[in-house]
């Protein structure tokens, strides 16, 4: 036998069917089918865990997804661990290790129960009134106190090994719950020729028929019913059933999340299946038919372990076979609690007393429970509980009467009633509505393409409900614009429970009078008290309230808490509860593990990687790479023996001396062409275009529409219509973005084409006094002496035999070019090159010594020397914009005047007084160093570099009024010492440009 | 994730393949270069960030590449209609419910 309090022929389990796993080390028997909570309960355990706040012993309220207290850490393995898994919704496998959190050091002896004592201390916004001050003490002393005390499990520190999966998937109706109005509403819609999905949290279908076992369906059980009903939609080719998978987020235009545990219950999983599935449904209709939660009672001391709603005390005899206690007391103000006391008592239970608040209870229930020999008191209450680790006995009182009398009991069942279920409906941006002749919040108008149904839907009556399930299922097939002909009729019914009865808020002996704790929020730890402080603090607003004392916060989301939490608020402030106001449900209704929502997006699938073509060469090569974006760039090369700085001081010194080749190809490239394309570059472009004869190129810059520079590049004309344009590594996209907005909205008069390049072009720059010779016996058809092709020019031809756009350019200030082929021949054609440069003496270089090289030049790198504020003349380059001109885009935004005062920030160039010390990107640029703290700052550093060319530290920075200020001495304040440096032009070798014709 | 239909492609797509690119129905002025610093201000710089409905730039920028104009309700989160770049304002009336439809009327013709 799997358990003590296992009762022979009650449940669905097969007894026979044994499977063993640990609790906190202890080893224990469960049968298959268990939930971690029934087996707990089975082996006669309640204490499952302390709570968040006081420490107190707690035990399972629930036998679902609403369980606020039984949150376990749940172990396959050393990698597999999941923390805060719900007791009663996790099965029980084969060599589980469960283990109970927040105590230390055991859980029946738990140090942090002294907050228990303490707990005034603890009471209702402390956190923000408690440890306001002093700041520091915040860091030191609250803040690890209080984690060590008081978090909710610990996350696994090892990566999961398991992998996930994600499908998108589309219907004509999705149907949340598979309840009798779920399934109902499933096989009409069905029937009616839709394409269906079903999804249900538990393992079986069924819905409250998993506790609820006299109703009669078609002659079945109702949990037969609910099987054939599952059996018959598993046959159907348009029916996908989907079970263990809970709807967690509606969301906008019927875009439903559902999260599937394929393995978890599964002691040796297939490797191949994922852990999780995350299910994206679009469906044309949604059918919401989600059930109703039942609430516990707010008494005193409601929260000790064996006190537990009566649907989950009655799930756990009728599903699983296992009674809850052997001498179980009621209290009720709700007719369903007393089915449930029934059905224990016929499996032998001992049932002491229903206590019921209300005066007058249906008079077939009481003689019921007559016949059954259960004593009734109505108009009574529990006002108190005792026990440690365990209920052991109430006190019962009559209301408004005193005093009291005790019973000896083992476990505690309570329901205050039923709170429909409308997290989904609230997510899908649905207004709850009072109703007042039930007093509960029901659905209001669906804003998305949906309708509620069933106990959400506040449909009490079995076969109203399955009647307006059909009608739904066919409604939706309609809507959906998918019915056929067929269609399903309503299975006779017999309801055997009522759930009528209903009471919001404390309970006698928790009124405002007391000062006992009665939980409203078993999670949060927040009781009637606390509720009651924070209107007296001031808060009104029900979701100030909330946030105040924690109620229905967290991975809870109020299911069992809320509508009391709201109750007794409302009584404190005298206002109608409906004039309080519902919090708003929000998105996940349960816990959404992290492996579900990143899914496959981790590893080398987290972002795309970048690689160009002579990627592998350069690897191959020794290159050290940088990430650029999603680019990898070959950073530097180091030889052996090399650090960075010695490597990157020999390729700056190399490519000067006799040659380099760097991988341009991440440089982005658009093709321009039509009639209007050099109309159309000039209003890009603050260059002019007219002039441009095809076979020369041009650096241009491109503005915003408010004056600041947004990307730079060269840009060669190819023909009279074509133009070859390169933008930034980093701002191709957004150029492209840009130019096609302009073409598409503000210009479309002109008659241009724009194609994306950037990857289809492999570009090797061969720079250098040797570049021409090294490339010129790989080239044809180009004559390449510089009297033929000078610098800035540009000529088609073949290369290696392959075809090639020839630039001469430089962005080394050496002559060059830079080779654009084809990006499937940028390997071969790199290798030819470098098998004739390498014998020459060049060397391959990477992006940090073209940084440098090109500082040495004062070539400004977007993005690095400016930074969305700089205009053309702010950064020196008022040459290139064209004067004549009547429109380019940032034309006017550059004219502002705050863009055309005296003393902005200029680029200029620094040069430390001791040419050793190499300046910190950023560093502030300061005119007096003696000046009181905060100091005036005249701008930052932009560009450092130790030049190994020049023997010493080069700089570039933005300085205000910094052209006027050539020579002079300026700051830079560090923490540690003071610098000074000297303000000069931004060309630091070769003044006079001789090298480029070279 | 909201579904956006283009009206190039005359498909309903997910938001994930468009790019909100701002206001619509700001045209760019034709002599720019010669505006007023307020006209500059007015054009550039200021946004009405209603709450209700917007008229909006989108681009189906993994798509047909193209920008088109919208109308949604930012309380409801709701497209009331998309039309291709370059067509006239279209008009929205709200009906009594909160719910908006296309109103047969033509407003203005700004672009
Ligand atoms: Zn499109």
């Amino acid at each position: 036998m799997s358990g003590a309090n296992r009762i022979a022929g009650k449940g669905r389990l097969t007894p026979a069917r044994t499977v063993r796993f640990t609790f906190d080390g202890q080893a224990l028997t469960a049968v298959e089918g268990d939930t971690l909570a029934s087996a707990l309960i089975a082996n006669g355990i309640h204490l499952t865990g302390r709570s968040f706040k006081y420490h107190r012993p707690r035990g399972m309220l629930s036998a679902g997804p609403e369980e606020p207290n039984a949150l376990m850490d749940i172990g396959r393995d050393s990698a597999r661990r999941t923390p805060n898994v719900r007791a009663t919704v996790q099965e029980v496998f084969d060599g589980m290790q469960a283990k109970s959190q927040n105590r230390w050091p055991s859980l029946s002896f738990d140090i942090g129960a002294v907050n228990n004592l303490a707990s005034p201390m603890f009471a209702a916004g402390f956190y923000y009134k408690t440890f306001m001050w002093p700041k520091a003490a915040w860091k030191k002393l609250y803040e690890p106190v209080i984690r060590n005390a008081a978090g909710l499990g610990v996350s696994p520190s090892e990566r999961d090994p398991d992998h996930y999966a994600n499908h998108h998937a589309h219907c004509d109706v999705l149907v949340i719950g598979g309840g009798v109005a779920g399934l109902a509403a499933a096989l009409s819609a069905a029937h009616a020729g839709a394409e269906v999905i079903i999804c249900d949290e538990q393992p079986e279908m069924g819905g409250a028929f998993r506790h609820e076992t006299d109703t009669t369906i078609a002659g079945k059980s109702g949990f037969d019913w609910a099987q054939a009903v599952v059996a018959e939609l598993r046959a159907m080719d348009n029916v996908r059933v989907l079970t263990r998978t809970t709807a967690f987020g509606y969301q906008a235009q019927n875009h439903v999340g559902l999260v599937e545990r394929v393995t978890e219950h599964l002691a040796a999983p297939d490797a191949r299946l994922p852990r999780e599935r995350m299910w994206q449904v679009r469906a044309r209709q949604v059918v919401i038919a989600t059930g109703a939660i039942e609430r516990h009672m707010v008494f005193a001391n409601n929260d000790r372990p064996g006190i537990m709603l009566a649907s989950a005390a009655r799930t756990f005899l009728n599903h699983f076979g296992v009674a809850v206690g052997a001498r179980v007391g009621v209290y009720t103000a709700n007719d369903s609690a007393y089915n449930a006391a029934f059905d224990l008592k016929r499996a032998g239970v001992s049932i002491p007393v229903i206590v019921d608040v209300r005066p007058q209870v249906d008079a077939a229930l009481l003689a019921r429970a007559a016949d059954l020999g259960i004593e009734v008191l109505t108009g009574h209450a529990v006002v108190d509980t005792k026990g440690s680790l365990r209920v052991r006995s109430m006190k019962v009182a009559r209301i408004g009467g005193g005093g009291g009398k005790d019973y000896a009991i083992d476990a505690l069942i309570m329901s205050s009633g039923w709170t429909p279920s409308v997290h989904m409906y609230s997510q899908s941006r649905g207004k709850v509505v009072w109703d007042e002749a039930s007093e509960r919040f029901l659905p209001g108008v669906h804003p998305q393409a949906s309708m509620s149904i069933g106990a959400c839907n506040g449909t009490d009556d079995l076969n109203e409900t399955i009647a307006e399930a059909v009608r739904a299922g066919r409604e939706s097939a309609e809507k959906a614009g998918v019915a056929s002909g067929g269609g399903w009729a309503p299975p006779a019914a017999v309801a055997g429970t009522s759930w009528a009865g209903n009471m919001m808020g404390s309970g006698e002996g928790a009124g405002p009078d007391t000062t006992v704790k009665a939980f409203v929020d078993f999670q949060n730890d927040v009781t009637a008290k606390d509720i009651r402080l924070a209107v007296r603090e001031g808060m009104e607003s029900i979701e100030h309230v909330k946030r105040f004392t924690t109620n229905g916060m967290a991975t809870d989301q109020g299911k069992t808490s809320n509508i009391h939490g709201l109750a007794i608020a409302a009584e404190m402030l005298d206002r109608p509860l409906p004039k309080v106001g519902l919090t708003t449900f929000r998105s996940p209704y349960t816990p959404v593990t992290f492996g579900a929502i990143v899914n496959h997006s981790r590893g080398a699938l987290f972002d795309p990687t970048r690689k160009t073509p002579m990627h592998d060469w350069e690897a191959a090569h020794g290159a050290v790479f940088e990430d650029v974006g999603q680019w990898k760039r070959a950073w530097y090369y180091p030889r052996t023996g090399e650090d960075m700085h010695q490597a990157v001081n020999r390729e700056c010194r190399t490519v000067r001396e006799a040659a380099g080749l760097f991988d341009a190809s991440t440089l982005g490239k658009i093709e321009v062409v039509g009639p209007d394309a050099a109309a159309f570059l000039n209003l890009l472009y603050t260059n002019s275009w007219d002039k441009l004869e095809p076979g020369r190129c041009k650096y241009g810059i491109m503005l915003r529409e408010d004056g600041f520079i947004y990307d730079d590049g060269v840009v060669g004309r190819m023909a009279e219509d074509r133009f070859h344009v390169t933008t930034t590594t980093g701002g191709a996209p957004r150029v492209m973005h840009h130019m096609e907005d302009y073409l598409q909205t503000e210009f479309p008069h002109l008659k241009v084409w724009l194609t994306s390049t950037s990857e289809q072009w492999a570009v090797i720059a061969v720079q250098g006094p040797k570049a021409r010779e090294i490339i010129a016996p790989l080239v044809e058809g180009i004559d390449m002496s510089s009297e033929a092709m000078p610098h800035m020019s540009v000529r088609e031809g073949r290369i290696c035999g392959v075809p090639t756009r020839l630039f001469r350019m430089s962005f080394t200030g050496e002559a060059g070019f830079e080779v654009n082929v084809p990006a499937d021949y940028g390997k071969a054609v790199w290798e030819a090159i470098w098998a004739r440069a390498e014998p020459m003496g060049a060397c391959a270089y990477g992006t940090e010594a073209m940084h440098v090289l090109r500082a040495e030049k004062g070539y400004i790198i977007v993005g690095q020397d400016t930074d969305g504020t700089v205009t053309p003349d702010d950064a020196g380059l008022n040459w290139a914009v064209a004067k004549k001109k009547p429109d380019f885009v940032g034309i006017r935004g550059m004219k502002r005047p705050d863009l055309v005062r005296e003393g902005r920030k200029q680029l200029v160039g620094l040069q430390t007084r001791d040419p050793k010390i190499v300046l910190e990107e950023g560093a502030q640029i300061v005119a007096d160093p003696n000046q009181t703290v905060p100091m005036k700052m005249l701008g930052h550093v932009t560009s450092s570099y130790w030049s190994e060319n020049c023997g010493r530290s080069i700089a570039m920075g933005v300085v205000a009024g910094g052209r006027s200020l050539m020579g002079q001495t300026l700051y830079v304040p560090m923490p540690d010492r003071t610098i000074e440096v000297t303000v000069t032009d931004t060309v630091f070798i070769d003044k006079q440009g001789e090298r480029l014709n070279g | 994730m909201l579904l956006i239909h283009c009206p190039y492609c005359q498909e309903e797509r997910p938001e994930l393949e468009f790019r909100n690119t701002g206001e619509a129905h700001i045209a760019r002025p034709a002599d720019i270069a010669n505006i007023s610093d307020e006209a500059f201000e007015v054009f550039f710089f200021l946004r009405d960030n209603p709450k209700g409905l917007t008229y909006e730039r989108w681009r189906h920028i993994h798509g047909c590449g193209r920008f088109f104009n919208a109308v949604r309700d930012t309380v409801s989160d709701k497209f009331v209609t998309t039309y291709k770049a370059g067509l006239p304002k279209v008009a929205v009336v709200r009906a009594d419910d909160g719910s908006v439809r296309v109103s047969d009327r033509v407003e203005g013709a700004g672009l």
